[in-house]
């Protein structure tokens, strides 16, 4: 066991895949000579050649376009689009191609890829910077998407992903990258995709987020804990796409009382879809109004006012409380 | 010298074989194919005009949806893929049914894909043709990228990729070639310039003297060529496979061609361009040339042609009937849109294909309770 950063877990997962596998191949914009922006890719060149770890042109849809063939041929592309923000530009790759190949073709073509892409908020950076657009992602058939919220589970899901015979769109949520460190297994590991966890066990009420905004999250949890004797759920929802109702559902028979947090905008986001699976399959279990604690929808302000836009634990404490007041 | 003329490795060059009469023009320029590959070209050409015109029939009679027609083009898709191997891969657009039928494509696939049924796109296992892609422009960076992983496993197969003059005007075209170039990899861009993007002409789809010279901005070869003279487009295929085999990377073939029809069935070409340019190119049309070429040669006589045709309708009917009757037996297997979403079926998607179910189990017994 070794203590890690994200960044470092991640570099890990890449390099034991490559060490491992001779198809997987990494390439994006400064990922091989300056090892990537967030230096995730740091030393993959120099360990693994320029055939395997490409530095490209910069052009994002010719990145995620060359990617698809690559996959078609047998290789396993994690390709880097520095921000994901800049993702927009490969949108009719990853709509249009990575996530039709197989269905179109009826199996025969698959498109094992992996876009690794660095979101969300808190980092100061510029406009383009900061933003959490999982849910286009999440509204394509034929796409995964995973987003990570520590060292441990990055390193785990990333293997997936790479491992896995889909496209998988993997949010690296950037504001944590070098937050904090945790025991990350030296040998290998894998978490399933398609899979939340409970991280914090607790009757009273289910808190349901993912990526950068869990911290925030577990922090309402201690302070629900400490401060009102109440005892939260938590769950990490990890892949957003195929999503995992059974694990929310279960929590829920339990505890009757939903508060689902991310940074991403309120409407159409990921809650959204979560609150109708509820409503859909465990309605009678349900004691309060289902509350989001969200990103407004509006462009996420610059660094001076993001704060202010970001869900934080305050406003997820205020949110759960209003919830469990709710007398049914 | 603080200014001067700057020496680019490249200059765009014009290659024509065959006059308008299918004579060769000059005798050095021509290439050498064995006499079955000829017989095999026009065979597949002729084919391919019969088919489309059957094609535009059934569309016409409702029996078929939308599909793009291939007439006039004959020449600029089979000159490329005649001059390669099967181990090669193909990318196309949505024009290439010439291509397709050659690299082993059935015409049943077709009419099953332009019926409405994507049981057509599953192609035999040993194709290397990827399936017909919509948007245009979008294909050819999946060339780039596969001819990039066939050479790392060690093949010294090459990918070839067909678009049209409209695609040039697309990013990710420009894209694709730049980074063919970055990458050396063997890659084939053929761009098919029929002169029209539907109804915009050529003229107003770039300021560019020629479309070949685009790839020159990218370190990349652009050579054009007589779209509608089959041995032309043969002879510049041969050079570019050659160039690609032997590690010194993509090329650009601009085939200068002409749309003999519409776009799709669902366009009135009437609306954009007179008869009498359309007359023009009737004139420089690939088919008659090429028989006028394998004439001269004593390689096909009037009597052989007739029964090519016949031997052509036989089997045209023949994979319309083979396809209307496949097309009734899968007339009830929609289930079928749920499956190859993904490798593993999400749990969500089975509940809604076992919802989807349930409903029309239910429907097909209300029917038959009316019926």
């Amino acid at each position: 066991m070794a203590k890690m950063t994200m960044v470092d877990a991640l570099n890990t997962a890449l390099r034991q895949e490559m060490e491992k596998d001779d198809t997987v191949v990494v390439l994006g914009e400064d990922v091989a000579v300056d090892g990537g922006v967030f230096r995730v890719t740091d030393g993959l060149l120099e360990a693994f050649g320029e055939e395997r770890v490409m530095d490209t042109p910069l052009a994002e849809a010719g990145i995620v376009g060359t990617s698809i063939g690559m996959a078609i041929s047998g290789l396993r592309p994690v390709c880097e689009i520095q921000f994901s923000g800049f993702s927009y530009l490969a949108f009719e790759q990853l709509e249009a191609h990575a996530a039709r190949m197989r269905w179109r073709t009826r199996g025969a073509y698959t498109v094992p890829m992996v876009l690794r892409t660095p979101y969300s908020g808190g980092v100061r950076a510029l406009e383009h910077h900061s933003e959490s657009r999982e849910a286009y992602w999440a509204h394509t058939p034929g796409l995964k998407m995973v987003i990570p919220s520590a060292p441990r589970n990055a390193r785990a899901l990333l293997v997936s992903a790479i491992r896995d015979p889909d496209p998988v769109v993997f949010y690296e949520p950037k504001a944590i990258y070098r937050a904090f460190r945790e025991e990350v297994p030296e040998d290998e590991e894998t978490w399933p995709l398609g899979k939340a966890r409970v991280v914090r066990e607790g009757g009273d009420i289910t808190l349901i987020s993912y990526g950068a905004m869990m911290r925030p999250t577990l922090e309402a949890a201690d302070k629900l804990e400490d401060e009102d004797g109440v005892e939260a759920e938590v769950i990490d929802i990890l892949t957003i796409s195929p999503l995992d109702h059974e694990t929310f559902a279960e929590s829920v028979k339990k505890t009757g009382r939903v508060v689902i947090v991310h940074e991403a905008p309120r409407s159409f986001g990921p809650g959204a879809e979560i609150i109708a699976r509820l409503v859909e399959k465990s309605f009678w279990y349900l004691e309060a109004p289902i509350r989001r604690v969200t990103g407004y929808d509006v462009v996420i302000p610059l660094f001076a006012y993001e704060k202010a836009y970001l869900p934080s634990a305050d406003r997820v404490l205020r949110a759960a409380r209003e919830t469990l007041e709710v007398q049914a | 010298m603080p200014r001067e003329v700057v020496d680019l490795p490249y200059q765009v060059e014009y290659l024509s074989i065959l006059d308008q009469d299918g004579r060769v023009l000059d005798e050095d320029l021509e290439p050498d194919i064995p006499e079955d590959r000829l017989l095999r070209i026009h065979r597949t050409m002729l084919t391919a005009r019969r088919f489309d015109e059957r094609m535009l029939q059934l569309q016409r009679q409702g029996r078929i949806g939308t599909f793009a027609p291939v007439k006039g083009q004959e020449a600029a898709q089979l000159g490329i893929v005649a001059a390669l191997r099967d181990s090669d891969w193909m990318v196309p657009s949505f024009r290439e049914q010439a291509a397709s039928l050659w690299r082993g494509q059935s015409m049943e696939s077709f009419l099953l894909v332009y019926g409405g049924f994507y049981q057509g796109n599953e192609l035999p296992e040993d194709t290397r043709n990827l399936p017909v892609a919509v948007p245009v422009g979008t294909q050819p960076l999946h060339a780039v990228g596969l001819s990039y992983g066939i050479r790392y496993q060690g093949s010294d197969d090459l990918v070839v990729t067909f678009f049209g003059d409209g695609a040039t005007s697309e990013g990710e075209v420009h894209e694709a070639m730049n980074f063919a170039g970055v990458w050396q990899t063997p890659t084939i861009f053929v761009c098919q310039n029929n002169q029209y993007a539907i109804s915009v002409p050529r003229t107003h789809q770039t300021q560019s003297k020629t479309l070949a010279q685009k790839a020159l901005a990218y370190g990349v070869p652009g050579l054009m060529v007589d779209g509608n003279d089959v041995l032309a487009v043969y002879a510049a295929a041969e050079e570019a496979a050659e160039r690609a085999r032997s590690g010194e990377g993509p090329t650009m073939i601009e085939c200068v061609t002409y749309r003999l029809t519409m776009h799709t069935t669902a366009d009135d070409p009437s609306r954009y361009r007179d008869e009498e340019e359309v007359e023009k190119w009737e004139r420089r049309e690939p088919i008659s040339r090429f028989q006028a070429y394998l004439k001269n040669r004593d390689l096909l006589s009037d009597e052989e042609i007739d029964e090519v045709e016949e031997e052509i309708q036989a089997q045209i009917q023949a994979a319309i009937d083979d396809a209307e009757a496949r097309m009734e037996e899968l007339e009830g297997e929609s289930l079928t849109m749920f499956d190859h979403m993904y490798a593993e079926m999400p749990p969500y998607l089975q509940e809604q294909r076992d919802a989807f179910q349930a409903e029309r189990q239910a429907q097909g017994e209300e029917e038959g309770s009316h019926g």
